[in-house]
């Protein structure tokens, strides 16, 4: 698997290539399967996140864990939130009616 | 510095790396025939600007002041319709102040479409002709303005291209030019971290301020800068998607706020603060990517480093866009419209510093009169709407008012 461990404490790593389901990888020594495909530029749980704990990413918290996530998981809407503003996706805006 | 560079020397003393003819409309009703004036003048050098409103504004005016007195600009065509609001007098006059060549053509006073298309010709002609005596004179690095943009952000953006481009500011600014980064909106919740680079407290809280304004606006909006792009692209959430914006500005202090319009007083790295004052009018502070260019235009930037993940592929009229491509896929897919392949650093083909000097090198080439991509391909985009802000406090310049 390549995948950027951008600062030391961060808990996600950022895909360089993409993962496939079932894909067995490597995270800090422990052997993971990967769940669902996963494109680059997004990203996996280093190790177990549960409920409320803060994402970090550069060394910095880019938002809270919304539901459980195991080591190797894509950690993305489905499962984490801003803790400033809330994010959309086209479905979203369409569904609003704006 | 080995980097001989040769400007278009401007009566204010500013000097371009461009010497373009701006045409532009001071209404929407003038659009037309300032677009056909522009497309039909078949000139490279022939820019189409303009603002679309009927109702006077204070930010719109400022804004075109500043871009047709933009060192860039060598000659400017006001095309108006004639019962619009928009002060074409006080344009005029602060362009011919300026030393440029301006001219007004009043559509309801020249016979309508056919006749005023055909005197903008004529017009356009003229102008040219007078910018192309505009003298060249030996120019620095240290006065570059340079400003930068992300559009289309996604998961590779933070860690290629916009730290890329950090290193060329730092560079940059560390050779006397003026760097401005912006979009406040995309700086929530980096403001803390921000806000430790100020060179006064004073100016580190006047940071913190204004990141708190923008996400009080777009609050309000309902939205945050953050498209569904993005999100397809591996972001998450805004703090994400700002804390990779953020890498733009590399590790240099802070030396000041801008508001769009406002020049840098000298050169370092500068926040331009680009979300309105005062309460939510007029809508999304910059409805895309292109009136966020014209700002920084608007505050002399003489080229723009524009880092994409998805892949944008615009431009812009009156100053070049340099298009740098963060992600490797997206590369592959539209590289006919990218200048750096920045998302080569994510497969292990180049390291952030080699990409930082490529761009770095690429701008002197691009100040020195090589063509941008996007130049090359005509994108010549330019947008400018409503807005309404108050002049920046006395907090905003610690340089200036030390000096």
């Amino acid at each position: 698997m390549s995948a950027i461990l951008l600062h030391p404490d961060d808990n996600v790593l950022v895909l360089s290539a993409p993962v496939h389901a079932g894909q067995a990888v490597t995270i800090d020594g422990q052997a993971v399967t990967v769940i669902s495909d996963v494109a680059v530029g997004h990203k996996l749980a280093r190790h177990a996140l549960a409920v409320g704990d803060k994402v970090l990413k550069y060394g910095a918290p880019i938002g809270s864990i919304t539901a459980p996530v195991a080591a190797g998981g894509h950690v993305h809407l489905h499962n984490m939130r801003s803790d400033y503003i809330a994010s959309h996706t086209r479905q979203a805006t369409g569904a609003k009616g704006s | 510095m080995s980097h001989a560079l040769s400007g278009y020397l401007r009566a204010d003393g500013r000097k371009g790396i461009r010497n373009v003819v701006a045409v532009a409309y001071l209404v929407e009703c003038a659009h037309h025939v300032a677009r056909a004036i522009v497309t039909r003048s078949d000139d490279t050098e022939v820019h189409l600007i303009g603002f679309p409103g009927c109702y006077p504004n204070a930010y719109a005016l400022k804004v075109m002041q500043a871009i047709t007195t933009h060192p860039n600009v060598g000659g400017v065509l006001l095309v108006s319709l004639g019962c619009e609001s928009f002060n074409r007098e006080q344009l005029r006059a602060t362009i011919e102040a300026s030393g440029r060549p301006v001219e007004t053509l009043v559509i309801q006073e020249n016979g309508g479409t056919a006749s005023t298309i055909a005197k903008g010709l004529e017009a356009v002609a003229r102008l040219r002709t007078v910018a192309g005596q505009t003298p060249r004179a030996p120019m620095a690095i240290s006065e570059l303005v340079i400003g930068t943009i992300c559009g289309g952000s996604d998961g590779t953006s933070g860690i290629t291209a916009n730290p890329a481009v950090g290193r060329v500011f730092d560079r940059l600014g560390a050779a006397g030019a003026a760097c401005v980064f912006e979009e406040t909106g995309e700086l929530v919740g980096c403001e803390t971290i921000m806000a430790s680079r100020a060179i006064t407290p004073e100016l580190g809280l006047e940071l913190e301020r204004s990141v708190q304004k923008a996400e009080a606006y777009y609050t309000v909006m309902g939205y945050g800068s953050f498209a569904p792009g993005n999100a397809e692209g591996g972001l998450t959430t805004q703090e994400e998607k700002s804390m990779g914006a953020y890498s733009k500005s590399g590790s240099a202090p802070i030396v000041g706020i801008l508001k769009p319009g406002d020049l840098p007083p000298s050169g370092g790295l500068y926040l331009l603060d680009v979300v309105p004052d005062g309460e939510v009018r007029f809508g999304f502070p910059n409805i895309s990517d292109n009136a966020e260019i014209v700002e920084l235009i608007a505050c002399g930037a003489h080229i723009t480093l524009f880092t994409t993940g998805r892949g944008s592929v615009v431009g812009s009229a009156i100053s070049p866009v340099i298009k740098i491509c963060a992600n490797p896929e997206t590369y592959r897919k539209l590289s006919g419209d990218m200048d750096v392949d920045a998302g080569r650093i994510m497969e292990g083909r180049g390291t952030l510093d080699e990409v930082g000097a490529e761009i770095h090198d690429l701008v002197l080439a691009v100040a020195g009169g090589q063509r941008t991509v996007s130049e090359a391909l005509g994108h010549q985009e330019f947008i400018l709407t409503y807005k309404a802000f108050d002049p920046i406090g006395p907090a905003c310049l610690p340089l200036r008012r030390a000096s």
